[in-house]
């Protein structure tokens, strides 16, 4: 069937479709996740502070985040009356686009992937430097005093541990000898270990670190630290253009955990050793696997959120550059001289 | 040219209306990138005139404003007014009565710490430390509730004495209650005492010494945080804090940290002197035998009883006709610190002048020595830290 299709549109126009068909799947369960994340955000800090977390909209709250889309979507647009209005309007989608653009080279199981580019490390890296872009827009764009200095911390921590992050990386790239993010998962395969974490466990700490104020989340919200700055760069969108940013910052989070589950979890694989001891592992879907670590990572966004308070904007500069980023560059240099003698 | 190049701060408005600022307090800052160059908070935004009010109110009236002054320990502050017009009487109330008070206060201090270290914990960032310390504040007001009916502006102290006496049912749960805190406590200090990033946010942050903290009138916790050993309750001791025993915790550094712990060790103080009031508390009459002038006849009589109705009416009108000409300053220990009054009698039945001494209001004035030189993210420890409640600071 799929073989006469495609012999009479052709070649090209086959793989066009196959690669719209993916997108849509892509973006739609990613959308689906979205609003489920926050739906489960909120039942899960909830549960963790002794209350219920939503509980009126359907059953258990179910259709929660169905009614903040509806709400979102039907509120009244404002623009401050002294905001640059082209740079309000279009930094909002400079951060979604940014974020939802990075899921195309993501493998989510063996052999689906939108784009296997040759730098999806790079690629990924590069969208998440853009969306910052957005969000210092946003700041300045907004002509608020809040909203002004929640768009220059943002800049200052995502330029900082863009680095930090960066350089952990380089001891994964090391060990896979790939930046193509399949080929980094099928790599784990060839250790006993089969995943990065163990032997890269000083760069999976520092990622983690680097995760959590990449995406901007607790305890590294400064940019919206709602005790100080109010909501940050976000103060004055309503509407629509609020829920782009909120959508950019869970799209973020999907996207970070899905780079940490593929560079260090193993990605949709499971270590051999453990396939070998309990063979019916070797059964489950690749998909199962892999959502479950992003899962997992999911919740240790919100369970960071619910235990530690924010830092301060010189502390967390401090943490950057005087322990992420010489830790990061003393793995490089450890795993450079293992690989090398090994 | 040389006007481009002119170096400019950055004039941030916080407040009346932000998360952080407890209120309606508000702070003007100049910030050179994120540090505070100048701070100058403007307080005034809940002023309701409640000195002067109480001027056109008999004393006995005059005790619901009290409830509304630092509404989050209104207990303290009603228990606070009854202590001073019964000074100013010369009344005595009854042992009962100061042990209840004395009990009803600490409850007070415990529901109003938890309170500030809940939304100074959420300022800070910790957000769960905020919905435990309510959990506990729940408790509290339930059992307020059960005691006289109200939960925040209860107006329970009555001067020379209580309004309605406790039950063994109350004096029970609230034994319970002093049972299950310490463990509690336990619990938020297990989410931010030893916690790293609280320690980097709390330490060395607003620090002021024992000398300048004296010198800005500095009293409560936050005093004792710089190693004041200064507590109204022990020095000039009222109602029944002279016949239990409790220690004052006393800081050393004056930072943010050390008012921290200062105020959750006063928690545990407070369910000390709890108990011992539950377990020393006489069996008696529960309003002074000389302070008729200041108790309502009961209801059921007014209607049927000329006399009593006679007394309810001029009660209500007249005020006490026998008040003593004369002044007096008198003081207790409310959460916050040293909320004084200072009352003025011309022997008529309300008070010439009432003035209230809040340490709401001097520790916001100290907020500029505190604020300057630091961080944005520092004024907002350094808010919740002083403790403040717009409500007595405005009056």
């Amino acid at each position: 069937m799929i073989d006469i299709v495609r012999l009479h549109i052709g070649e090209l126009a086959f793989n066009i479709i196959i690669i719209l068909v993916k997108t849509a799947i892509v973006f739609g369960v990613a959308m689906l996740h979205v609003a489920y994340a926050t739906y489960f955000e909120r039942k899960v800090i909830g549960h963790m502070q002794v209350r219920l977390g939503p509980m009126r909209v359907g059953y258990h709250g179910l259709l929660q985040p169905i009614a903040d889309g509806l709400k979102a979507f039907f509120k009244e647009d404002i623009i401050p009356s002294g905001a640059d209005r082209p740079v309000f309007v279009v930094a909002p989608l400079i951060a979604m686009f940014a974020t939802i653009s990075s899921l195309s080279v993501i493998p989510f199981f063996d052999g689906f992937v939108i784009a296997d580019i040759n730098v999806g490390l790079l690629y990924i890296f590069a969208m998440s430097s853009l969306g910052a872009y957005g969000i210092v827009m946003a700041g300045w764009a907004s002509n608020s005093k809040f909203s002004f200095l929640g768009g220059l911390r943002s800049s200052a921590q995502v330029v900082s541990y863009e680095i930090a992050m960066g350089l952990s990386l380089v001891g994964v790239m090391l060990m896979a000898g790939s930046l193509n993010l399949s080929e980094i998962v099928k790599a784990q395969q060839g250790y006993w270990h089969g995943m990065f974490l163990i032997p890269q466990f000083i760069a999976f700490f520092i990622f983690t670190v680097g995760m959590f104020a990449e995406t901007n989340r607790a305890p590294f919200d400064l940019p919206e630290a709602e005790s100080e700055l109010v909501a940050g760069y976000f103060v004055e969108y309503s509407g629509m253009r609020f829920a782009f940013f909120f959508l950019a910052e869970y799209v973020g989070m999907i996207v970070m955990s899905s780079i940490s589950v593929i560079c260090f979890w193993g990605g949709w694989t499971l270590p051999l050793f453990l396939v070998n001891a309990l063979p019916f592992l070797g059964e489950i879907p690749g998909i199962v696997i892999f959502m479950l670590k992003l899962y997992f990572h999911i919740f240790l966004f919100y369970w960071v959120r619910a235990t530690l308070p924010r830092y301060r904007y010189d502390q967390l500069m401090s943490l950057g550059w005087k322990v992420l980023i010489p830790l990061a560059l003393v793995n490089i240099v450890v795993t450079s001289v293992v690989k090398f003698f090994l | 040219m040389k006007d481009a190049l002119r170096h400019r701060e950055l004039t941030l408005n916080m407040g009346p209306q932000h998360p952080a600022t407890h209120g309606v307090l508000r702070l003007v800052l100049e910030i050179d990138g994120e540090t505070v160059v100048k701070c100058t908070p403007y307080v005034g935004y809940l002023h309701r005139g409640t000195e002067k009010l109480c001027e056109h109110r008999t004393y006995l009236s005059a005790l619901p404003l009290m409830d509304r002054l630092d509404y989050i320990s209104s207990m303290a502050n009603d228990v606070g007014y009854c202590v001073a017009v019964e000074r100013l009487f010369g009344i005595e109330p009854p042992q009962r009565a100061k042990f209840i008070r004395s009990m009803v206060c600490e409850m007070t201090r415990i529901s109003s710490h938890i309170l500030w270290l809940g939304t100074h914990a959420l300022d800070i960032g910790a957000m769960t430390v905020f919905l435990y310390a309510f959990r506990e504040r729940e408790w509290i007001m339930d059992l307020f509730e059960m005691l006289c009916g109200a939960r925040l502006t209860v107006s329970y102290p009555r001067i020379g004495g209580v309004r309605n006496d406790v039950s063994q049912e109350f004096l029970d749960s609230l034994y319970d209650f002093c049972e299950e805190f310490p463990s509690r406590i336990e619990e938020y200090e297990t989410l931010i005492d030893q916690n790293r990033i609280w320690l980097q946010r709390t330490k060395g942050i607003g620090v002021i010494s024992a000398e300048e903290a004296v010198n800005w009138g500095f009293t409560g916790p936050t005093l004792r945080g710089s190693g004041v050993d200064y507590d109204v309750r022990k020095y000039f001791p009222y109602d029944a804090y002279d016949q239990v025993e409790f220690d004052v915790p006393v800081g050393k550094e004056g930072d943010v940290y050390a008012r921290y712990r200062c105020r959750m060790e006063e928690l545990r103080q407070s369910v000390r002197i709890i108990k011992q009031c539950i377990e020393k508390l006489p069996k008696g009459p529960i309003m002074a035998p000389d302070a008729p002038k200041f108790t309502l006849p009961p209801k059921d009589k007014v209607l049927k009883d000329m006399e009593a109705m006679i007394h309810h009416f001029v009660m209500l009108t007249k005020g006490p006709i026998t008040a003593p000409v004369g002044e007096i300053y008198s003081s207790v220990e409310v959460p916050k610190g040293e909320l004084g009054f200072y009352i003025v009698s011309d022997g008529s039945g309300r008070p010439y002048r009432l003035r209230l001494r809040s340490p709401s209001f001097v520790h916001v004035s100290a907020l500029p020595r505190l604020c300057v030189g630091s961080l944005v993210a520092d004024v907002i420890a350094n808010i919740g830290t002083i403790d403040v409640v717009l409500g007595e600071c405005d009056r």
